[in-house]
């Protein structure tokens, strides 16, 4: 196995002792502190997450908007120019290869935003899918650093930092799953243009800045010192998961998998099914199997979370299995995603996880856990 | 503060301390740093016997589950209950505060355990 590889950033988060781990081939932060502490600031102040080993493929030509409505599950051509859409690649059979963000930046210009793990799979997909499309796929992952401000101070934060200019709106105006357009002085003679996507994984206010690899670390580092008289700290992938949990956000590789259908994850609306064709419709046509597990929440009461492959039970039967699960930091109860048969799946429903050898009671609720105060 | 060269240490991360035939026992910072914040402790039950090398509890984390092992056999004489009560103690004092059980043991038994200097050397190997 290639040793995995570093982010941009790598160096900062060493400078601030942090505890690094293996995730889709990249050595990340997991935490700098503490994960519950960072995952409260992120919920009551703000968190800066380094999320640069995510993959990005710039997709352009002239039938762009045509070539991604086939190749992925939703309809991208229908974005407006700085419109952002949270989409699937998915395989001939239905099942997901990835979840991503479609970033429509111009007429004939796309940004696809995939998981670090599945770089490989997405760029095998677009390119297998431009075939008989006049359209250009570059994977632009490595000239850029992919930095994330989340929580109810990241506006005030960004506005603070004063080697961010030249907005091409506001940031008040700037609404949600939209991209807006500034430059960031990097040093006293450099100036970059960087893209500001209001998107985010925590169910926060929160911003994704795009920044050529050049200019990275000044970047961290301006928002870093503009932030902290707002409580911004540094957050890690631990924090990251208990806040996506929370916020009902799946991850690839436990809720979305090959296996899964968009519909049991409770994405069948992400999927244009009446689009003239794409790569899963033939599958997706097809009536889904009824007794197919659909994605649902469990809230328990004590502090024993189930965790990603425990069975959830009702009475002695298994009806499920859990694919992530956490003590809830904001919420203090355990919390978990699970998929269980469709008869079990109704909010209210009392279940239980079979946490380690003991059934701890859980109840089915809607999804997210969390929803922040607008 | 606790004297980290009069304790002893096990492979699992955990140290033991001996008054007389009571051994208290923790794990290590070491092993709370890599667990992160500890959630939830479940500890054996005061009476219970717990046999040396096998695991009688759980120490739980935002992220995983470590599992407690007894390093020595004996009988459980007490179990923190301001640990279970708020587990982040286990993080701010794993040496003192954050105590886990008490066992009493055949005294003879903890000579088998590493000093500091074996078990530091351990840590930077296993690091």
């Amino acid at each position: 196995m290639p040793d995995p590889r570093t982010t941009p950033l790598h160096s900062r988060h060493e400078h601030l002792g942090a505890s690094f781990t293996d995730f889709g081939g990249w050595l990340m932060p997991v935490r700098y502190t503490s994960d519950l502490a960072e995952h409260h600031a992120v919920r009551s102040a703000a968190g800066l997450f380094d999320i640069s080993h995510m993959a990005e493929f710039r997709v352009t030509g002239s039938v762009a908007p045509e070539y991604l409505d086939y190749a992925l599950a939703g309809r991208l051509s229908a974005l407006s120019e700085d419109q952002a859409k949270y989409s699937l690649v998915l395989g001939a059979s239905g099942g997901i290869i990835d979840d991503v963000i479609v970033y429509r930046l111009g007429e004939q210009d796309f940004l696809v935003v995939a998981n670090a793990g599945n770089r490989a799979a997405v760029a095998t997909a677009l390119e297998e899918r431009a075939e008989g499309f006049d359209v250009q796929v570059d994977d632009i992952t490595d000239s850029l650093a992919l930095i994330a401000v989340q929580g109810p101070a990241a506006r005030a934060i960004l506005e603070s930092v004063p080697a961010l200019g030249g907005w091409s709106a506001s940031l008040d105006d700037l609404r949600y799953y939209r991209m807006g357009h500034a430059t960031f002085a990097a040093d006293a003679e450099t100036e970059v243009p960087i893209d500001v996507a209001r998107t985010g994984y925590t169910g926060e206010d929160g911003f994704e800045l795009f920044v050529p690899v050049s200019a990275a670390g000044a970047l961290w580092d301006a928002i870093l010192a503009a932030g902290e008289p707002h409580g911004l700290v540094p957050a890690g992938l631990a924090a990251r998961d208990t806040l996506r949990l929370e916020a009902g956000m799946p991850l690839y590789g436990h809720e979305l998998s090959l296996d899964r259908l968009p519909s049991q994850a409770g994405l069948g609306r992400v999927v244009a099914l009446d689009k003239e064709d794409f790569v899963g419709a033939a599958a997706l046509a097809s009536v889904v199997d009824p007794s197919a597990p659909v994605l649902v929440g469990l809230v328990g009461d004590g502090r024993r979370a189930g965790r990603a492959g425990y069975a959830v039970v009702d009475g002695d039967t298994i009806v499920g299995e859990v694919t992530s699960g956490a003590l809830s930091p904001t919420l203090g109860r355990p919390i978990a995603m699970a998929y269980v048969a469709p008869s079990s799946s109704e909010p209210g429903t009392e279940l239980a996880i079979d946490v380690r050898g003991t059934r701890i009671p859980a109840t089915v609720t809607a999804l997210p856990f969390y929803r922040r105060k607008k | 503060m606790t004297d980290l060269d009069a304790l002893k240490y096990t492979a699992e991360h955990e140290w033991v301390a001996v008054d007389g035939d009571v051994a208290t026992i923790g794990i290590t910072d070491f092993a709370a740093e890599k667990l992160g914040d500890v959630v939830f402790v479940d500890l054996p039950a005061v009476d219970s016997a717990v046999t040396a090398g096998q695991v009688c509890g759980e120490i739980e984390s935002t992220k995983s589950v470590g599992e407690l092992y007894a390093p020595l056999a004996g009988d459980v004489v007490a179990a923190n209950e301001a640990v279970v009560d708020d587990p982040s103690i286990v993080n701010g004092d794993p040496f003192g505060d954050g105590w886990l059980i008490k066992v009493r043991v055949d005294a003879a038994a903890i000579e088998g355990l590493m000093d500091r200097a074996a078990y530091v050397a351990f840590t930077e190997s296993a690091a």
